[in-house]
């Protein structure tokens, strides 16, 4: 029986149903010490002079003169420290590491920094230090514009968001074979293991990665990950002991990243019937004090940021900006859902200035198979924008609903969005990412550096091993990553797990079927032993991208989603509270349709927080509501009924036609909980819409 | 946790007798009843007491009854038995509803109506109706007990006229006769501190208490005398704006919650058919 399209039982189910899953706060190490991370308390100054002012017994200490290796977190620049030297440039910036045995000795212990503070910067369009800037160019936007028969124009600010998941960053490093193994929750074992090379000064074999049973990342442990796992292996290496380094709730939110807050500006032509003609669009994105992923963060935005429509003539101009907060970094979506929440919106305006339907709008300048996006890219049969849409809106009742609601306090809203799968560009070929199969007594034994983060890695990857050998999915192990025993598969990110890693274990799985013949990989385990078969990421043909100007293919395919929001307000408290959600997404093939599902669900949940109440309050600086407490997420009781659909359009790109479903869900919500609000006669153009500035709206309305 | 919990003392009382001669004893001891106030300010090493008594097993502090035609509530009595408590339900439904409303199953479990109101926050839930019931609060000490008006037991921003040695010991409810109403605004549906916390009595002379827009729970007394003598609901809405003393702070602003709590009277005037 086939296992792709079906809900076999998850590999990671038993042991997290029952509790018997090892996360890396249960486990202890012999001799093992616990650490703490002495952070600075201003946003920008100069470190003066640093007191320790305890008993120093039992206690190993590390400032940035012990960093063996360079004294930098490396991604894709090289600029901020591990361990502030002199400089610091955000509260909470990590500038001496503690461990004892005792951990309550270890809290006691005081260290006093004197400060020269500097006059930080929070306001993005102020700032003058740039990380990145990019442009998108098709046609000749200034012309079109002063064509235009209409010209609608805005801006669009979305804020911070925590990711939240549920295990706060957590590391154990143990100084072991001459050098460090560190254990972890994490979601890129490769990103630390590179890290660790570079900080420590270490070659690659000493240093060995393990991913522990993770409770969630979202983005959050793309890259903070290797911030954790240097502090700790330093520390171990200097006391020669395992050291666990653990973030509570608060030091998590304070410290570690959020998702990019953006300012969106755009200016769109369209012809009095409704055809777009010309889309200027300018990003501007926050990154806090360092450059971590916001290139890249930047160039999912920008790329996304016209939408999945048709336009001649389109000019993006993306920046990055630094200021004084801890550095943003990955959040499911990565930039796309801040420039979708813009374009969307926008295009509801466009509808309002027009007086036309919002949904006939989106149907007139839909992409359709061979049509170019933004970046000229020319879109695919699989390319379903329209069919989405016109299934979202029947099955809503989009129109009857938006007629009935009209004049009550109920609104109806929708929002068109796509997202690309796997690496923006040239990432893929950059990351030649490989996986592997290895027969086993069982049958097959997977090896790849993906991480199960909650989300369904293991079982996915299985299923389809299974059917591409053609093995019954219990026959197939999966286990946690171990840079020391699996290939770098890349990063656990950017919706590539199922298309892009899932793709090469195909190509193992047939090429383990060539050479093993009709036997079960068990059986010819028992005869010939441990057969191992490694295959390395091939770009798909006819696939060109210029780094340089922007222009091509930006991923090998997208997804295609829909989502439509109906919201009631309370009339006395402003409050807007979701009643009914519609989501049909197009992934190319649900390899487990409840894992897709969850997907979808967990995604519009979590992009309904974002729209509604998620607020990162930051006051000088820092996050002021860093607990759970004030920092609130959607319950049960504040996420409505969904209608959740699956389409199944496949991309020749993907394994079984499957794409990408990890991030879109979340591009979505904001914009049709945005646009479902201005049904309601209130113009809003930022999120969190939280009731606060609903009331100011309905008093400007008033 | 970040405080250290082994440089904490627990003393277990018997009884309350027991109980009240310990904090005469020692004036340093934090009584604790369900915890779950004082667990949030240990955990973020913010709290400063370090020597604690815990209450929770004293019974004869959890029982709900009728005393002289008033409900007398247990200090001790949780969120959850309250909501159970037919005395409760039958005569003030805005108690249950306020109890409805704390925290989730495990903290209504958990948490008292006593811990709420020692506590102090001007965000307790609980507070405004107990303000609108003319509640009293019953104080015992070893050398005695006494009984405070609710209205005049919080002196201001998280402190109140108990002595380090009294522990609250109940609530007594007069009956209420009018229409009552009740109404938290969280920053979601569930398991929210409140942004507005609203109770009102009804009648010739409404009783209207609002909580979190102010150091304490506020007795509306300007609109409640507006309305006896004859001002709309409208009218009496504006006169609440200007009544309450609410501050910008991380979860809502001075303005929404003024024109929040306007809007809740004209609901109230509204529902109950003024
Ligand atoms: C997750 C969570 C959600 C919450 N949600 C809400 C909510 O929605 N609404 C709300 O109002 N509160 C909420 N709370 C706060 C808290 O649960 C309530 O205030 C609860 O009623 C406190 O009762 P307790 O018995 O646990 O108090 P404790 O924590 O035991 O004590 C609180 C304070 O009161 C003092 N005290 C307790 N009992 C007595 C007594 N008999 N005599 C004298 N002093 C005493 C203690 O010394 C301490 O200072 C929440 C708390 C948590 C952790």
């Amino acid at each position: 029986m086939p296992a792709v399209g079906t809900n076999v039982p998850r590999k990671d189910s038993t042991e997290k149903v029952t509790g018997t899953a090892r996360y890396v706060d249960d486990l202890v190490f012999p001799g093992m010490l616990h650490a703490r991370t002495i952070r600075s308390t201003i946003p920008r100054g100069r470190i003066r002079d640093v007191r320790l002012s305890f008993d120093r017994a039992g206690f190993t200490i590390i400032d940035h003169r012990d960093v063996t290796g360079r004294n930098v977190v490396a991604l894709i620049e090289d600029d901020q420290p591990l361990l502030a030297e002199r400089e610091i440039r955000h509260v909470a910036e990590p500038i001496l590491l503690l461990a004892h045995e005792d951990l309550d000795t270890l809290r006691r212990a005081r260290v006093d920094i004197d400060y020269e503070p500097l006059e930080p910067l929070f306001d993005p369009t102020r700032s003058t230090q740039l990380l990145k800037d990019l442009r998108i160019v098709k046609g000749d936007v200034e012309q079109a514009l002063a064509g235009a028969e209409v010209v609608v124009e805005g801006e669009y600010r979305t804020g911070h968001q925590e990711q939240l998941y549920i295990e706060p960053n957590g590391v154990i490093a143990v100084p072991e074979n001459g050098g460090v193994t560190v254990h972890g929750s994490l979601q890129c074992p490769f990103y630390v293991h590179k890290a660790l090379r570079i900080a420590l000064g270490l070659p690659d074999d000493r240093i060995r990665v393990v991913q522990t049973e993770t409770g969630g990342g979202f983005g959050g442990k793309e890259e903070y990950p290797s911030v954790i796992a240097a502090h700790a292996a330093l520390l171990a290496l200097k006391a020669k002991r395992p050291v666990k380094l653990i973030y509570d709730r608060l030091e998590d939110m304070l410290a570690t990243t959020k998702r990019h807050p953006s300012i969106v500006r755009h200016r769109t032509g369209v012809t009095r019937d409704g055809r777009l003609v010309a889309m200027d669009i300018e990003v501007l994105m926050d990154g806090g004090a360092y450059v971590t992923l916001s290139p890249v963060v930047l160039s999912r935005g920008a790329i996304h940021a016209a939408g999945p429509y048709r336009c001649d003539h389109v000019r993006i101009e993306a920046r990055a900006v630094g200021t004084n907060t801890p550095p943003n970094g990955a959040f499911r979506g990565f930039g796309a859902p801040q420039t979708q929440f813009a374009v969307e919106v926008q295009m509801e305006r466009i509808a309002e200035a027009l007086s036309m339907d919002p949904a006939r709008l989106r149907e007139l300048n839909a992409l359709r198979p061979g049509d170019t996006t933004a970046t000229g890219q020319r879109v695919e049969a699989d390319c379903s924008a329209l069919q989405v849409l016109q299934q979202a809106v029947e099955r809503s009742d989009f129109h009857g609903k938006r007629e009935r609601y009209a004049g009550t306090n109920r609104g109806i809203g929708l929002s068109l969005f796509f997202h690309g799968a796997g690496f923006t560009g040239s990432g893929e070929v950059k990351l030649a990412s490989r996986a592997a199969l290895c027969t086993t007594e069982r049958g097959v034994r997977i090896l790849v550096g993906s991480a199960e983060i909650g989300q369904g890695t293991r079982t996915m990857h299985a299923q389809i091993v299974a059917d591409s050998l053609g093995i019954p999915y219990e026959d197939v192990e999966t286990g946690l990553p171990d840079t020391s025993n699996v290939p770098d598969s890349g990063p656990t990110v950017a919706s590539r797990t199922c298309m892009v890693v899932g793709g090469i274990l195909q190509r193992c799985a047939s090429d383990l079927r060539e050479r093993i013949g009709d036997m079960h990989p068990r059986e010819h385990f028992t005869k010939h032993g441990a057969t191992v078969v490694t295959k390395e990421y091939e770009p798909p043909h006819g696939i060109a991208w210029d780094d340089d100007t922007y222009r091509g293919d930006a991923y090998a395919t997208y997804a295609w989603a829909c989502d439509v929001a109906e919201v009631e307000m309370d009339p006395d408290t402003y409050e807007i509270r979701p009643i009914h959600f519609t989501a049909v997404q197009d992934i190319g093939k649900a390899i487990h349709p409840v894992l897709v599902a969850g997907q979808i669900e967990g995604g519009t949940a979590q992009g309904i927080g974002y729209a509604l109440i998620e607020e990162v309050v930051m006051r000088e600086g820092a996050m002021a509501n860093a607990q759970m407490t004030n920092y609130l997420v959607p319950t049960t009781l504040d996420t409505p009924t969904m209608d959740v659909v699956i389409v199944e359009t496949p991309s020749h790109h993907g394994p079984f036609g499957a794409k990408g479903v990890g991030e879109m869900p979340i591009d979505g919500p904001a914009p049709a909980i945005v646009n479902a609000i201005r049904h309601l006669g209130l113009d809003i153009r930022q999120i969190p819409a939280t009731p606060e500035r609903i009331a100011e709206a309905a008093c400007v309305s008033a | 946790m970040r405080t250290a919990a082994a440089a904490l003392d627990l003393v277990r009382p018997k009884s309350v007798e027991q109980a009240l001669r310990a904090m005469a004893d020692d004036p340093s001891l934090v009584p604790i009843a369900g915890c779950t106030d004082v667990f949030v300010g240990l955990n973020a090493g913010t709290f400063p007491g370090t020597r604690f008594l815990d209450l929770w097993p004293l019974e004869e502090l959890r029982e709900i009854g009728i005393r002289n035609g008033a409900i007398a509530i247990g200090a001790l009595a949780t969120h959850a038995m309250i909501q159970e408590s037919a005395a409760v339900t039958s005569r003030i439904p805005i108690l249950a509803a306020a109890c409805r409303e704390i925290g989730g199953i495990q903290i209504q479990n958990r948490g008292t109506l006593g811990g709420n109101v020692a506590n102090g926050s001007p965000a307790g839930d609980t507070l405004p109706v107990l303000a609108v019931a003319d509640a009293v609060v019953v104080l015992r000490s070893a050398s005695g007990e006494r009984r405070v008006p609710f209205n005049a037991f919080f002196t201001g921003y998280r402190t109140t006229v108990r002595r380090p040695d009294e522990l609250i010991v109940a609530f007594e409810l007069p009956p209420i006769v009018d229409v009552q109403w009740f109404r938290k605004v969280g920053t979601r549906a569930a398991q929210a501190i409140s942004k507005v916390v609203m109770a009102v009595v009804g009648g010739e002379r409404p009783r209207i208490a609002v909580g979190s827009v102010g150091p304490t729970v506020i007795r509306c007394t300007k609109t409640e005398a507006a309305i006896a003598g004859g001002a709309t609901f409208d009218e009496a809405s504006h006169i609440l704006e200007a009544e309450v003393q609410p501050i910008d702070d991380i979860r809502s602003t001075a303005s929404y919650r003024r024109r929040v709590c306007g809007n809740l009277l004209r609901r109230f005037g509204a529902d109950t058919g003024r």
